[in-house]
C-alpha cells in the first residue's frame, strides 16, 4: 500500500474528500517550489502532484504551460523533479504528473524505481494510452508505485473498465473536454463521469480541470474522493507583486479549498 | 516481411516496428477510433473512392504528369532525372492529395468544421481551400513566427474564408501550431475534425495521410515504366513529416531494386545542431502522439529544429519512415540550407522551374545521387511544391533586391 492510498483510506474514514495540489518543479525557481510545497502543507493540502514541466504540453492551457516555460528556462530536468518529490513526500503522499516522453527518455523501469526512491507513490501519465502501457504497468508493479490514468467524459463506458482496471491509487477524472485552467464552473460532465466509473471501481476517484474556488470543491467533494487544484495556485504565484506575497496567497488557497473539501458532505 | 503484412501492421494496430500507436489523452480516443472506421470503411466504398477519384481528375488536376529534366541532369552526373510533377497540382503542391481525402472524411462522420496546423502554410493554404469546396468551417494554426515569414500565405487562407490563428506559445513555429491545434481539438472534438497534414501524430495519421498519398507513387511508377522501359534505380524526396516522401515512395517498397532516399533539413550542417533532420540527428521518442525519431535533449524535451524551409523546420518525422530507415529499406541523408538552395536556382535556370525550398533539398540530393550512380541510372523526384511562395525568401538569400 502507498502512502496515496494510505490517505484515501483516511479521508474516506473522515467521509470528506481528499485536496491535492499541482505544482512544477522548477516554478517559480528550484528553491521557489520547495517553498511553494511549504505553503502548501502549511495550507493543508493532503497530496501533491509534482509536474515535469514539459516543451510540448497538449493538455495544458495558458496558466501551466507559462509555468512550464519558466520551470524549463531554470534548467529543470528529472533531478529537480526527483528533488521536488523527496521534498513534498516528506510530509504529505506525494506523486509525479507528467507527459509520456521524458519517462521513456529516462528509461521506463529507471524512472519508475527513482520516483519510490524519492518516496513517491504513483506517478499520473496524461499521454499515456494503455495500449502503449505494457512496459510501464510492470515497471510501476516492479517499484510497488501507482500508475494514475486520466479518464474524460467522452470516454466510452466499455473503455473506461479497461483503463480504470490498468490504475493505482486513485482514477483521475477530467472534469470537461478541454484543457487545464481555472474555469468559472466546474462542467457538469465531472459527476456523472465520476459515477460511471464507480460502476466499474471501488478505487477512489479524483476530479481535476477547472477547480479554483472553495466554493467548487465543496460542489466536486459531494461526488468526488479527491479534488485536484492547479492552475488556481500557479495564478496566485504569478499573480503575486513578489513571491513572498505568492506563497501567502497560495496558503490562503490551500486553507480556503480545505475547507471546501469537508464541506461537502 | 511482406508489403502486405507491413500494411497490414500498420492498419490494425498503427505501429510500424516499435514505432507508431497512439500516445494522446484519453479525450481523443473516441475521436481516434471513429476516424479510423471511417477511414477504413471509406476505403472499401466504392462510392467514396469514386468521389475522391473525380475530385482528383475535375480539381487535383491528377494524374500530375512526369517531367525528363535534361538540362539539370548535366550537373547530376548525366543520369536521367524524370520529375513527378506534383507542383502542378492545384493549390501548387501535394498537400491537396491529403487534404481533399479528410476533407471527405470530415464530412462522412457528420462534422462542420476542420482546424489545421501550417508551417509554411502550403497545407494550411490546401486545408482551407477543402473547406472552402466542401462548405466546411475552417481554422488555421499557424506559428506566429511563420505568420510573419509567410504573409502572403496568411492572406490566401484569408481569402479562402478559413480564420488564421497566430499561435505565440513555445518556439512560435509549426512545432507550437501542432500543440495549439491539439488542444483546440481536446476542447471541440465532438463537432471538429483535426486535418493534420503529414504522415505524423497519432494513429490513425499516419496510415491514412499514407494511404491519400500513394497515388503519387502508383501513378509515377506506372509513368516512368510507359516512358523508359524499366523501374528507377533511385526515387528521392524530402522529408520534414515526410508524406510526400511517403506518397511517392510507398509503391516502390515491394521493388527491391529501387533505392528510396530521403532528403532532410540540414539546415546550417546536423554537426552545428541547428537544423531539421531527425532522422540523421534525432533520437527514438514520442512527440505529438506518435513514437518516432524526435530531435530531443536528455530530459526528453523537444529541441527546436531550424531549416531556411519552413514546410521542414519540424523536430519530429512520420513513423514509417524510422522503420523503414531502421530496416535499411530506406536511406535518410541530410541537406543543408546553402545545398538547398543551389538546387534551387540551378532547377529554376536549367528548367525554367522554380520549386518549393522544400523540394530543393530532394534536387539537391539528385545532384549527390547522380554523379554516385552515373549516366545509366535513372533517378525519380517527387517534385512536390513549387516555389511561388518561396520568392521572397529566395531573394533574400541570394541577395536580389525587391523593390
Amino acid at each position: 500500500m502507498t502512502a496515496l492510498d494510505q490517505l484515501f483510506v483516511k479521508v474516506r474514514a473522515e467521509n470528506r474528500a481528499a485536496l491535492i495540489a499541482y505544482i512544477p518543479a522548477g516554478f517559480p525557481s528550484q528553491a521557489g517550489c520547495h517553498r511553494v510545497i511549504a505553503a502548501f502543507i502549511a495550507g493543508g493540502v493532503d497530496a501533491i502532484e509534482i509536474g515535469y514541466p514539459y516543451s510540448d504540453p497538449v493538455m495544458d492551457g495558458p496558466t501551466i504551460q507559462a509555468a512550464a516555460v519558466t520551470a524549463l528556462s531554470n534548467g529543470t530536468g528529472a533531478q529537480e523533479v526527483f528533488g521536488a518529490l523527496k521534498v513534498a513526500s516528506a510530509s504529505v503522499p506525494a506523486v509525479v504528473m507528467t507527459y509520456w516522453n521524458p519517462i521513456e527518455r529516462f528509461g521506463v523501469a529507471n524512472f519508475a524505481a527513482a520516483i519510490a526512491q524519492n518516496g513517491g507513490s504513483g506517478v499520473i501519465t496524461p499521454d499515456l494510452t494503455i495500449e502503449e502501457s505494457a512496459g510501464w504497468i510492470s515497471a510501476t508493479a516492479t517499484s510497488a508505485i501507482n500508475p494514475i490514468y486520466v479518464v474524460a467524459p467522452s470516454t466510452k463506458d466499455s473503455r473506461l473498465a479497461d483503463v480504470v482496471a490498468k490504475c493505482g491509487g486513485f482514477v483521475y477524472a477530467a472534469s470537461l473536454m478541454g484543457v487545464t485552467g481555472a474555469r468559472t464552473s466546474v462542467s457538469s460532465s465531472a459527476a456523472d463521469l465520476v459515477a460511471r466509473i464507480r460502476k466499474t471501481t471501488d478505487l477512489p476517484v479524483a476530479v481535476g480541470l477547472g477547480v479554483s474556488t472553495r466554493e467548487q470543491a465543496k460542489g466536486v467533494a459531494t461526488y468526488a474522493d479527491g479534488v485536484i487544484v492547479g492552475s488556481a495556485f500557479i495564478k496566485a504565484m504569478q499573480d503575486a507583486i513578489n513571491e513572498e506575497e505568492g506563497l501567502k496567497a497560495v496558503t490562503e488557497l490551500a486553507r480556503e479549498l480545505a475547507k471546501g473539501v469537508r464541506e461537502g458532505r | 516481411m511482406s508489403t502486405s503484412e507491413r500494411e497490414d501492421l500498420g492498419a490494425i494496430l498503427g505501429h510500424f516496428g516499435p514505432y507508431g500507436g497512439r500516445f494522446v489523452p484519453e479525450a481523443l480516443i473516441g475521436a481516434l477510433e471513429e476516424l479510423e472506421e471511417a477511414h477504413r470503411t471509406s476505403q472499401l466504398d466504392p462510392a467514396f473512392v469514386a468521389e475522391l477519384a473525380e475530385l482528383h481528375r475535375t480539381y487535383t488536376g491528377r494524374p500530375s504528369i512526369i517531367t525528363e529534366a535534361k538540362r539539370f541532369a548535366e550537373h547530376a552526373g548525366g543520369a536521367r532525372i524524370i520529375l513527378k510533377r506534383e507542383d502542378l497540382n492545384h493549390t501548387g503542391s501535394h498537400k491537396i492529395n491529403n487534404v481533399l481525402g479528410q476533407a471527405l472524411l470530415t464530412k462522412r462522420m457528420g462534422k462542420k468544421r476542420i482546424i489545421a496546423e501550417t508551417g509554411a502554410g502550403q497545407h494550411g493554404v490546401a486545408a482551407a481551400t477543402a473547406a472552402a469546396l466542401m462548405g466546411l468551417e475552417c481554422v488555421v494554426y499557424m506559428g506566429e513566427e511563420d505568420t510573419k515569414r509567410q504573409a502572403l500565405n496568411v492572406a490566401r487562407m484569408k481569402l479562402l474564408g478559413a480564420e488564421v490563428v497566430p499561435v505565440t506559445s513555445g518556439s512560435r513555429t509549426l512545432k507550437d501550431a501542432i500543440n495549439e491545434a491539439m488542444r483546440d481539438w481536446v476542447t471541440n472534438v465532438e463537432t471538429t475534425h483535426y486535418l493534420l497534414g503529414t504522415v505524423a501524430g497519432p494513429h490513425p495519421f499516419p496510415t491514412m495521410v499514407r494511404d491519400f498519398h500513394k497515388i503519387i507513387g502508383e501513378e509515377t511508377r506506372e509513368q516512368v515504366l510507359a516512358l523508359t522501359g524499366r523501374l528507377p534505380d533511385a526515387v528521392l524526396a524530402c522529408v520534414g513529416g515526410g508524406s510526400n516522401a511517403i506518397g511517392i515512395f510507398h509503391r516502390f517498397i515491394s521493388d527491391p531494386t529501387v533505392r528510396l532516399i530521403g532528403l532532410e533539413a540540414g539546415g546550417d550542417g546536423v554537426e552545428t545542431g541547428r537544423h531539421a533532420a531527425t532522422i540523421t540527428g534525432g533520437t527514438p521518442g514520442v512527440l505529438h502522439g506518435t513514437r518516432s525519431y524526435v530531435l530531443q535533449d536528455k530530459n526528453g524535451q523537444t529541441v527546436e529544429s531550424h531549416s531556411i524551409s519552413a514546410g521542414l523546420d519540424y523536430p519530429g518525422v512520420g513513423p514509417e519512415h524510422a522503420y523503414l530507415h531502421d530496416i535499411g529499406r530506406a536511406e535518410y541523408r541530410a541537406i543543408t540550407d546553402d545545398q538547398a538552395m543551389h538546387a534551387f536556382a540551378l532547377l529554376s535556370k536549367t528548367e525554367g522551374i522554380i520549386p518549393a525550398i522544400e523540394t530543393a533539398h530532394a534536387l539537391a540530393g539528385a545532384i549527390q545521387v547522380g554523379n554516385e550512380l552515373g549516366k545509366d541510372a535513372i533517378i525519380v523526384i517527387n517534385l512536390s511544391g513549387r516555389g511561388d511562395k518561396d520568392v521572397q525568401t529566395a531573394a533574400n538569400y541570394f541577395g536580389i533586391p525587391l523593390d
